[in-house]
């Protein structure tokens, strides 16, 4: 192929990977961004939440809790840099990707559940499937309600609280399906504890 | 369970309304018609095409499809370049490295080639500058690539007695800048809405300790879903709070992924001038995705037996792998669309999806990605079986078959073989490797049938360009991002290679007037021939090895 017919056919694929490039992966970009931040500034940074100067953390991502006098957000199989356990490790999201059939799924359900009761052995009461198995992002903020109320007990008797009282939180914290008929009822961890801790 | 009804009738009803206006709007920009956002966007595409030396002549097949793969193969180069050199390049808030050569290539291939097989962690692996410059704009140029295809092939149809396809470098920059680019920035700003990220910063660390991962998301992941990409931001991809934050942006996001196929269904039929046909194709992806939308969901929705030997209490179904806020219903919808198309995104780790909830994304792959399928690729994919549907038809009654009034001949039906049986082809072959080769044999995670079908999936999803994964396989390895990577490069271009040339041969019939042996490719009884003919051939192909996974573990679950 003679020289020049060759760079005429490379122009135009040269040049259009160049400009559509800067297109979509420069300008449009910037323009998000730029939008996003003058519209919905919190929730472009991460929906933080925040006391004074210091983030707490962000309403959309969980965090491990173990105090009895708080509640628990769901299992988490995220991993740490070191590839051990790091449940909540908003830096390496993930799941389990355990198969419905592995015997691992039973084993890692069987520790939940002596955990939880462990910290609540009064409770006879069924453990709601959510409060045994990882989500897949491991960072899930959520529980049922059902998983809420089941803690509702031992929450009350950590914190020296009426647990009708402690219910009725729950009860508030409840949101129903988005505009009533999307996704499943759910109860956000982190703004429970929060509020939690203003119910003294 | 009436909410998710609710929500999987108010999903198809809408998805069927928006197609249509958006079908014709695309109709307008493939055939050249001016449209409401010329007045803006005129002057820009004028502009880049000036620089690029186009003057929009006329293309012969062969010229189409040298530019398409120069194109793909520029834009998967800079991808491979920018992935290599990332640790020396700007905006690199996280200090990431270069990647390994093959996981570079393995990358760069995937989302050229709009698989976005992804065998690394997103917030773990890329820069923000690796993000938005390499992988979101081939989400951009991929899914162009595909409009662009497709619009030759309809344009085979359509035209008679010619030579010419349109132009691919018109084609390529009006989809991207007419259809992707606006859509884009409308649903980006939507998911800011409900909690996206969308920042240049780096992660940000609480007063606990607990670093959270922030960036450029939502522009990201609005492309993703409409150009059918599918390759997320974070490593749990569209489970991620941050990437589909509320059961809104879910239902945004999954109606982005089905929007611009069901939409081509509509264009097609414009640009054939018979909108019926158009309407008899997206019938029948229709009634195929309600079929496997109700057995993921009866699936998902039945307590893991295993768990409820231990007394666990499973009214919201099977949860591992699930987030609550979706729940069973937004999760088994989700998993249908995305594997109904060739985008790949998931909201949940579907290697913990119970057996049967697993075997429907997976045979929906494995069809071919039809079912609606990819943006362009879906239509096209769909329009090689109704070939194949009048050219049984055809048999049966002993004429020569016709589809829009163009003789489909033998050299007709060996493109369309080649491009149908090529990627079950590779599928099985590399599943067979993957379980025969000792080297390949660590990866697999779970152990039973429950491993053999981590492997299928691998294969499948990359051969069909899909992109989702059984993730508990470690594919980042050699092995696995060489002969993945293989699989998406045959899976993509031996669809596209034959598609053209069918295209241009296509374009060079001329088109008999209908007569009354003609078999009409409209009707409910056309409908149901295209649909028994998707599921014959993925039957055919893929129940031998679909029984020594998902129906297996199935049979031994109790």
């Amino acid at each position: 192929m003679p020289a020049r017919t060759f760079s005429a056919r490379l122009r135009p694929a040269l040049v259009g990977v160049l400009g559509l490039s800067t297109l979509t992966g420069i300008l449009y970009p910037l323009a998000v961004t730029g939008l996003a931040k003058a519209l919905f500034p919190r929730q472009a940074g991460g929906s933080l939440l925040r006391s004074g100067n210091q983030v707490l953390g962000s309403a959309l991502i969980g965090q491990a809790i173990n105090d009895p006098g708080l509640f628990w957000t769901r299992p988490s199989a995220t991993l740490g840099t070191d590839g051990r356990p790091a449940p909540y490790n908003a830096l390496a999201s993930g799941g389990s990707n355990l198969g419905p059939s592995n015997p691992e799924l039973a084993r890692a359900a069987q520790i939940r559940i002596a955990l939880l009761k462990a910290a609540d052995p009064g409770n006879q009461a069924p453990v709601p499937v959510d409060l045994v198995t990882a989500s897949g992002s491991g960072l899930d903020p959520h529980i049922t309600p059902e998983a809420a109320l089941y803690q509702a007990g031992r929450v009350a008797r950590a914190r020296g609280l009426p647990e009708a009282g402690i219910r009725a939180l729950v009860a508030a914290h409840t949101e129903g399906p988005q505009l009533g008929f999307l996704g499943a009822p759910r109860v956000n961890v982190m703004k429970l504890n929060l509020a939690l801790a203003e119910l003294r | 369970m009436n909410t998710a009804w609710l929500q999987a009738l108010a999903y198809l009803g809408l998805l069927l309304i928006l197609s249509a206006p958006l079908g014709t709007y695309i109709g307008r920009i493939l055939e050249g018609e001016r449209t409401i956002l010329h007045p803006a966007l005129a002057p820009v595409e004028r502009a880049l095409l000036r620089l690029m030396g186009v003057q929009g002549e006329e293309m012969e097949w062969k010229a189409y499809t040298g530019a398409i793969l120069l194109f793909n193969l520029l834009g998967g180069l800079a991808v491979f370049a920018l992935l290599k050199g990332q640790g020396h390049l700007p905006l690199n808030p996280g200090h990431m490295g270069g990647l390994p050569t093959d996981l570079a290539f393995n990358t760069a291939v995937s989302f050229t080639t709009n698989t976005n097989w992804q065998t690394y962690g997103g917030e773990t692996t890329m820069s923000h500058l690796s993000q938005m410059l390499g992988l979101a704009v081939q989400n951009f140029l991929s899914a162009a690539t595909a409009i662009a295809v497709l619009a030759a092939l309809v344009r085979g149809f359509a035209r008679r007695e010619s030579k010419g396809l349109g132009n691919a470098w018109v084609d390529l920059v009006r989809s991207t800048l007419y259809i992707l680019l606006p859509l884009s920035f409308i649903f980006a700003l939507a998911l800011v809405s409900q909690g996206v990220v969308q920042t240049f910063a780096g992660a940000v660390h609480t007063a606990s300790g607990q670093g959270i991962a922030l960036g450029p998301v939502a522009s990201q992941v609005a492309i993703k879903m409409l150009g059918t990409n599918g390759g997320g931001f974070f490593n749990a991809n569209a489970a991620h709070p941050f990437e589909n934050p509320t059961p809104l942006s879910s239902f945004l996001q999954m109606l982005a992924i089905l929007l611009i196929p069901a939409a081509l269904c509509h264009a097609f039929g414009r640009m054939v001038r018979d909108r019926r046909q158009g309407w008899a194709l997206l019938a029948a992806m229709t009634l195929l995705f309600v079929g496997a939308l109700a057995t993921t969901a009866s699936a998902e929705s039945r307590p893991n037996p295993q768990l409820a030997q231990i007394g666990v209490a499973q009214p919201a179904g099977n949860m591992e792998g699930k987030e609550v806020r979706f729940g069973v219903p937004g999760t088994a919808l989700f998993a249908t669309a995305t594997t109904a198309a060739s985008c790949g995104a998931v909201n949940s780790t579907h290697d913990s999806l119970s057996p049967l909830g697993g075997l429907v994304p997976l045979w929906l792959i494995q069809l071919g990605e039809v079912v609606f399928g990819g943006v362009g690729s879906g239509l096209y994919g769909m329009l090689l079986f109704a070939l194949v549907g009048v050219f049984i038809s055809g048999l049966m009654v002993g004429r020569t078959p016709e589809y829009l009034g163009k003789k489909i001949e033998a050299f007709e039906m060996k493109m369309v073989s080649i491009a149908i049986l090529l990627p079950p082809a590779v599928v099985l072959v590399g599943t067979a490797l993957g379980v025969l080769l000792p080297a390949a044999l660590p990866s697999v995670s779970n152990p039973g049938p429950h491993g053999f079908t981590e492997v299928l999936y691998a294969f499948s999803s990359a051969a069909n360009n899909n992109g989702s994964a059984f993730a508990g396989l470690n594919a980042n390895t050699p092995f696995y991002n060489w002969t993945l990577a293989f699989a998406m490069l045959v899976g993509r271009y031996g669809t596209i290679l034959p598609v053209l040339a069918l295209a241009g041969s296509l374009a060079r019939k001329k088109i008999t007037p209908e007569g009354p042996g003609t078999l009409p490719t409209h009707t409910p009884l056309f409908v149901a021939t295209l649909m028994g003919v998707v599921l014959l051939v993925g039957a055919l192909t893929f129940l031998p090895s679909l029984a020594l996974g998902p129906i297996a573990e199935q049979l031994s679950l109790r």
